[in-house]
């Protein structure tokens, strides 16, 4: 662990800063609050707003997972896991289940959550009416005012054309029925997840200087029409590895005629599920 | 059987192997020494220590060696330092009008008082590419110094309310945009804060376009000034300000022609730039996107990108344009998968319209 720097990079009173704003966020669901952000030595954009987050809740005991894509060995998960280790020196896991604090990049982990569990996003565009409407001071009075028509227009716009919502992620959700909230770029698969959950769920948005929260078992909606109801993606096919059905896929080329092959997007379930399948194999034959 | 890509940590490690190796080049050559760079690259050290927002030649050195060059992560690799560090208290406000001047012009008058002092200054160097015998710096001193006190070209105005006044100390306490977010509308104050440590491409591009009839504001360049400034603070124990160095500064002061409007008598108006070292080109334009900027304010029709505060202050930063840009290589997967299906759903939906719809 490196001394050179305070526990967790940042000093003690932008701690403070922050865990003040967390409180706001989590007394005021789904309310975007401006924040102090500060520079982070990795860039904007690769999850500073996550890490500035993960940095005021980590304390010595917390046991920390990082994924990106729903998996713990993509490049940036690793940096972000090794960023910690070096200033903070926590130990790190790739189960689910036994961490304290997951900080994810556009999943949310197939393994359902508990009270004592954190969950922290990275956020890239925390105001979900940004596409919609460009200007900062015209989306706050829009929050403020709770007006959504922009978004339900967009919303029917879309069935109008398609016939159905053609948004597949970062997929708008209402927040405790006051604030219309991006819940990241995670697939609409996730959402549902979302709603109700045990885990406390904070938002980090470093280079828009935001962050958000979901306290645990808030009601979080996916927005939809009472003739067009909220769906999640659905796969012909089961986890080529570990043959769930329930799982969120990634689609991988494995040759150049293009074949393909489904596996789950969050690595650690799937392991979980091998490893299981394995010990249930061993177990039959062992009463056999 | 397809195995998910595992590894991400070792190839991690052997990447910064690689950048290391390439970084230092042929290890027969000399490395650059930091005094070399602080030197001979001064003008690169001045743009990372803007940008950068931490005056320290030698730590900006430093990080463009780190960075191989590249002065967006030079500027980077100092934000990330000075993120660490604490904060002692805040300067006096900067006396420029005290500088020990070392360049000054003056683009609306033939002469002022003091003079028109072009100093170091790559204006009149002809551009011919000097291969292999570039003379070797020695320049003859002058049979007299240069005046001490060097009045503001644009006082002499001031003196005659053909100009804005600029009263001091009339401000609120300015905000810090280090600390706290940037919030619309922002004033002035925070404004300049942000276009100082802006993108110097970003911000020419922005002044260029106000000078080709987006936002015309008729600019002249009143006075430019570079120069050293010592810096004060004022210790609380001591209750008296007391110098602790001196920095190199460079100061543009725009005039601008102004009609008349919002309660206000035609009359020049002023747009401002100031930065650290020798930024000349950055000064300026600061400077003209400031006088852009004020529209709301002087009461002037806004139609062009540099008048709109939004769209320009929020992309100024190059640490936060280079790092979301650039994100854009990071996996996405999960939301590309999501796209995928959706697109392929669209597809077949348009497949059987074009069957059900006889030709």
């Amino acid at each position: 662990m490196s001394t050179a720097y305070n526990f967790a990079f940042l000093d003690e009173n932008t701690k403070r800063m922050l865990r003040r704003g967390l409180l706001k966020a989590v007394a005021i669901p789904g309310y975007q609050v401006p924040f102090g952000s500060r520079e982070m030595p990795l860039p904007y954009g690769w999850g500073t707003g996550g890490i500035q987050l993960t940095a005021a809740l980590l304390g010595p005991d917390d046991v920390l997972k990082v994924i990106d894509q729903g998996a713990d060995d993509t490049t940036n998960a690793v940096n972000i896991r090794r960023f910690f280790a070096r200033v903070a020196g926590v130990a790190t896991t790739e189960r689910t289940a036994e961490a304290t604090l997951i900080q994810t990049r556009h999943r949310i982990p197939e393994t359902p959550l508990r009270e004592d569990q954190v969950l922290v996003f990275q956020v890239p565009e925390p105001e979900p009416l940004r596409t919609l409407e460009p200007r900062e001071a015209e989306t706050r009075s829009l929050h403020a005012l709770a007006d959504y028509g922009l978004m339900h227009v967009k919303l029917y716009e879309d069935i109008a054309r398609y016939g159905h919502i053609a948004t597949s992620y970062d997929y708008p959700v209402l927040v405790d029925g006051r604030y219309l909230a991006s819940p990241s770029p995670i697939p609409k698969f996730d959402n549902p997840k979302l709603d109700g959950s045990p885990a406390l769920m904070l938002f980090g948005a470093g280079r828009e200087k935001r962050l958000y929260a979901i306290p645990p078992y808030t009601r979080v909606e996916s927005l939809a029409f009472d003739d067009h109801p909220f769906e999640i993606q659905r796969w012909e096919h089961v986890c080529a590895l570990c043959g769930s059905d329930e799982s969120y896929l990634d689609e991988v080329v494995v040759d150049d005629r293009g074949t393909r092959l489904f596996v789950c997007s969050d690595t650690d379930y799937c392991a979980q599920r091998r490893d299981a399948a394995v010990a249930s194999e061993e177990n039959a034959e062992a009463a056999a | 059987m397809y195995v998910a890509v595992k590894g991400g940590e070792r190839a991690i490690a052997r990447s910064l192997e690689l950048l290391a190796e390439a970084r230092r080049g042929d290890p027969a050559v000399a490395e650059l020494e930091l005094a070399q760079i602080r030197q001979q690259l001064r003008l690169a050290v001045a743009r990372v220590m803007q940008e950068g927002s931490l005056y320290d030649e030698e730590l900006a050195a430093l990080a463009i060696r780190q960075a191989a060059g590249d002065l967006q992560e030079a500027i980077f690799l100092l934000r990330a330092y000075r993120t660490t560090l604490p904060r002692f208290g805040y300067s006096e406000p900067l006396e420029t009008a005290a500088m020990r001047v070392r360049r000054r012009v003056s683009g609306t008058f033939k002469d002022i008082p003091g003079g028109q002092v072009l100093g170091p200054t790559y204006d009149y160097t002809q551009r011919l590419l000097e291969f292999g015998n570039e003379a070797i710096g020695v320049c003859a001193p002058a049979e007299q110094p240069l005046p001490e006190g060097m009045p503001r070209v644009l006082d002499l105005l001031d003196a005659e309310a053909l100009i804005e006044r600029a009263e001091p100390g009339d401000d609120a306490e300015p905000a810090d945009l280090t600390r706290d977010p940037l919030m619309f509308p922002a004033d002035r104050a925070t404004r300049l804060q942000n276009l100082a440590r802006g993108d110097e491409g970003f911000l020419l591009g922005m002044a260029y376009s106000t000078q080709r009839g987006y936002a015309e504001s008729h600019p002249f360049a009143g006075e430019i000034r570079m120069g050293e400034v010592d810096v004060l603070i004022c210790p609380e124990e001591l209750g008296f300000p007391i110098a602790i160095g001196e920095i190199t500064l460079t100061e543009c002061q725009m005039i601008n022609q102004f009609h008349g409007g919002n309660g206000t008598p035609p009359q020049f108006t002023r747009g401002y730039g100031l930065s650290m070292g020798e930024g000349e080109r950055k000064a300026m334009a600061m400077a003209l996107v400031d006088r852009s900027l004020r529209c709301a304010e002087l009461g002037e029709a806004a139609h062009a990108p540099a008048q709109d505060q939004e769209f320009v202050l929020s992309h100024t930063d190059n640490v936060e344009a280079s790092g979301f840009v650039q994100h854009l290589k990071l996996p996405h997967y999960v939301d590309f998968q999501a796209e995928l299906s959706l697109l392929r759903t669209l597809a077949a939906q348009a497949r059987d319209t074009a069957t059900e719809e006889p030709a």
